[in-house]
């Protein structure tokens, strides 16, 4: 057991982490007020190789292992949560399922692109009336010749207002369940295709969540990915590893938030000293901190997992839980040390407080999480 | 790949691990609840845990110690924890607070006297620091040394020492200037049959209960002057430097206890029936469940990562921060594993209704968890 950060690891932190403050930053509290997508944000983090991290290099990534890939999420979730998932999608949702699944000719003309950061990606699982239970997915695709002819409509669709290229699943035969679920690598200017106006939410408000819809858009039959009725098993894998990169932003987040927390209870002073000195918000700060470091450790277990075991759904599904929820009592607290400032847009630390409340919910809530993780203990 | 960072246990850990499992179940299993009925000190099993090298773990081979790693030695308090909390505990005072800061602070010739008895199990030790009016605020402690020709002369009473009467040897920490505060207090090798020391009535504990815990009493007892580990006046920091290394050993007490709860629970919901199905299939049970689960593995990162990384700038922080969590969390798994076994729980015959009045008191000793916070917390606003 060695838990700690290689030399190649740490410049990639502190790369990242200069990047973070230097070009995220600055924008975060803008574009989460606008809602507006911060495009040019995602082509300079794919010229530092950071939209594909764990693509090898040959198909234009990074060829990073994932606990790499954690540290990008978490530095830039770290000053903003939306440039962390825009990231988090293209890298784990967009580019691992075709680096996992994809033909050779689908590694060289999506793969590619989208981990330079040429591309943009997006990841079109959830609908309407599929959620949690997305094999309940009512698109269709049916084969007519060479083709594929995809109708339906998906929703929450993060990136989707910008995307270029659309990792989407439908069902060959609505009667056979998640049997028939097959997934298929869409370009975005395909004739039938459509998105929406971004929506407004309570967070991560800039990261392009819009719904799409899909009217007898044509798809060759090359662009299916993997076989038919693989496509669940796809997104099920696909988001084991997505997980892993809400987790590391979640960190981020947290971390955000501490530090925050912590500069502010040195400098606001409170009868007559810094209210840091108080017993009460010393005891805040320690169990922030405290499950921070629990929590980032779950994180780079799950990461270490990925890269060295078959199986690393459970590790995964608890980084994921325990992290979403420490993200949420740890603005929760970094917000109450900032008393009424903290309510205000003055101080970072209630957008944090709102980005934090997503990680619990996509990608799995935290109730998909305890199903998985509970039917692994128990052996189900 | 990367070359650097590993979550992985080496063969040589994994081996120990099985090993001290296969010895638990084994040799400590078997009467654990009547010993822990009739509060009786695990005398036997000390006895093999010494032979096992077990009580001597991070002691150097040539003072006849294990010489294993910090990391080995918390997964064997976790395992020993998982089968019976109170063994777990007599094994790690020994090791932690009393082999430990001798073979740190130690001269050569006291570390040739002591440690070889401590580490092949011979004698176990003890560690004197609290007393009745001093528990988290430890600089506070009113026992006094004074030297008179070759000897310490102590006078006073030591509280709540867990080994008081099985030890052999008890490290003490007693005022030698009461002038100077914290700058006076001196750290003592007091060896059991040193005149004018005895033992007091053993507490009446809600758990832990086959874990020896009484007081100290000094009255003129007499020590050799050169049992003095570190410098006079250096023992509150020795005291300290010691509760930071223990604290590894209670947070993998908490996480033996924390994984035992949690295998009982499922044990428990898959035999159940209720509305005619095991009451594992109801939603409730599971969530509790994967929270436990959750949680175990947080508290077992923590821990192993601390002691892996013990030596190290964050060390001290890390073995706070797990002793914290790991304390916390087991005492959640141990309420929710209770709830999940309803009534029976409540009996006696259950294992968790014990693991839940052992499990109490890990966040209480060796640094209470708001110790722990303020801990942190200094080390947070020191960074």
């Amino acid at each position: 057991m060695r838990v700690e950060l290689s030399e190649e690891q740490r410049l990639l932190r502190d790369t990242v982490r200069q990047f973070a403050n230097d070009v995220a930053a600055p924008r975060a509290r803008e574009i989460d007020e606008s809602g507006e997508f911060p495009r040019d944000f995602f082509d300079q983090a794919g010229e530092l190789g950071l939209a594909g991290v764990t693509v090898p290099e040959e198909y234009g990534g990074a060829g990073m292992d994932s606990v790499s890939y954690c540290l990008v999420i978490e530095e830039l979730s770290r000053v903003c949560a939306t440039s962390g998932v825009i990231l988090s999608v293209n890298n784990s949702l967009v580019c691992d399922p075709i680096k996992d699944f994809g033909s050779e000719e689908q590694k060289h003309d999506f793969l590619t692109p989208l981990a330079a950061g040429e591309k943009l990606g997006c990841f079109a699982l959830t609908e309407p009336g599929a959620g949690s239970d997305a094999a309940a997915l009512r698109s269709t695709a049916r084969r007519d010749g060479d083709d594929y002819v995809l109708n339906g409509n998906k929703v929450f669709i993060t990136n989707g207002t910008d995307a270029d290229v659309a990792i989407v699943f439908a069902s060959v035969d609505l009667e056979k369940k998640h049997k028939a679920i097959t997934a298929f690598i869409v370009p975005c200017d395909t004739p039938g295709f459509s998105h929406g106006t971004h929506q407004y939410k309570l967070g991560v408000n800039a990261s392009g969540t819009t719904e799409l819809a899909f009217e007898d858009m044509r798809i060759p039959v090359r662009l299916r990915l993997g076989e038919e009725g693989e496509g669940f098993k796809i997104a099920m894998a696909t988001l084991d590893g997505g997980r892993i990169g809400i987790a590391a932003q979640a960190v981020g987040i947290a971390q955000g938030a501490f530090q925050e927390a912590l500069a502010y209870s040195r400098s606001r002073e409170q009868f007559g000293r810094p209210i840091g000195d108080f017993q009460a918000i010393q005891h805040y700060l320690a169990d922030m901190a405290t499950e921070l470091d629990a929590g980032r450790l779950l994180t780079w277990k799950a990461a270490w997992a990925k890269d060295n075991r078959k199986r690393y759904t459970l590790e995964a599904a608890q980084a994921k839980l325990f992290t979403s929820e420490m993200a949420q009592r740890v603005t929760d607290k970094a917000l109450q040390i900032h008393g009424g400032y903290g309510y205000t847009r003055e101080y970072n630390v209630e957008r944090y407080f709102r980005d934090a409340r997503i990680t619990e919910i996509y990608e799995g809530t935290s109730e998909i999480q305890k199903m998985v993780i509970a039917a692994q203990v128990l052996g189900n | 790949m990367s070359a650097e960072l590993d979550f992985g246990l080496s063969e040589e850990q994994r081996l120990l691990r099985d090993e001290i499992r296969r010895f638990a179940e084994e040799r400590i299993r078997p009467g654990v609840a009547e010993r822990d009925r009739e509060r009786r000190f695990p005398s036997r099993i000390v006895v093999e845990m010494g032979e096992m090298g077990l009580l001597g773990m991070l002691v150097a081979d040539q003072y006849g110690g294990a010489g294993f790693d910090p990391l080995s030695y918390v997964i064997a308090v976790e395992e020993l924890a998982r089968v019976c909390p109170s063994t777990a505990v007599t094994m790690s005072v020994s090791n932690s607070v009393c082999c430990w800061p001798i073979a740190h602070f130690g001269s050569e010739d006291l570390k040739q006297r002591v440690l070889p008895e401590l580490a092949s199990g011979r004698m176990i030790g003890g560690f004197g620091l609290t007393e009745s009016g001093s528990g988290s605020d430890a600089g506070s402690l009113t026992t006094r040394a004074e030297l008179d020709g070759d000897n310490w002369v102590l006078n006073g009473e030591k509280a709540w020492i867990t080994n008081a009467g099985e030890a052999g040897v008890y490290v003490v920490m007693a005022k030698t200037d009461p002038e100077a505060g914290k700058r006076g207090i001196t750290a003592l090798v007091v060896p059991a049959d040193a005149p004018g020391l005895s033992v007091g009535t053993p507490e009446a504990k809600m758990g832990l209960k086959a874990s020896r815990t009484a007081p100290l009493l000094f009255e003129n007892c007499r020590v050799r002057a050169d049992n003095v580990l570190g410098e006079v006046g250096a023992g509150f920091k020795i005291a300290l430097r010691t509760l930071d290394h223990s604290r590894l050993g209670i947070a993998a007490q908490a996480v033996g206890i924390h994984q035992r709860a949690l295998e009982l629970a499922v044990e428990y919901a898959r035999a159940r029936v209720q509305f005619g199905v095991p009451i594992a299939s109801h939603q409730a049970i599971q969530f509790k469940i994967a929270t436990m689960a959750t949680e175990l593995e947080a508290a077992r990162a923590l821990t192993r990562v601390a002691a892996a990384g013990e030596h190290r700038s964050r060390g001290a922080l890390l073995a706070s921060e797990a002793k914290l969590f790991a304390s916390e969390s087991a005492n959640r798994a141990c309420y929710e594993s209770l709830q999940i076994h309803g009534g029976n729980g409540f009996s006696d015959e259950y294992e968790i209704s014990r693991l839940y009045r052992d499990v109490r008191v890990t966040t209480i000793y060796e640094g209470t968890s708001e110790m722990q916070r303020w801990v942190i917390a200094r080390h947070l606003t020191r960074a």
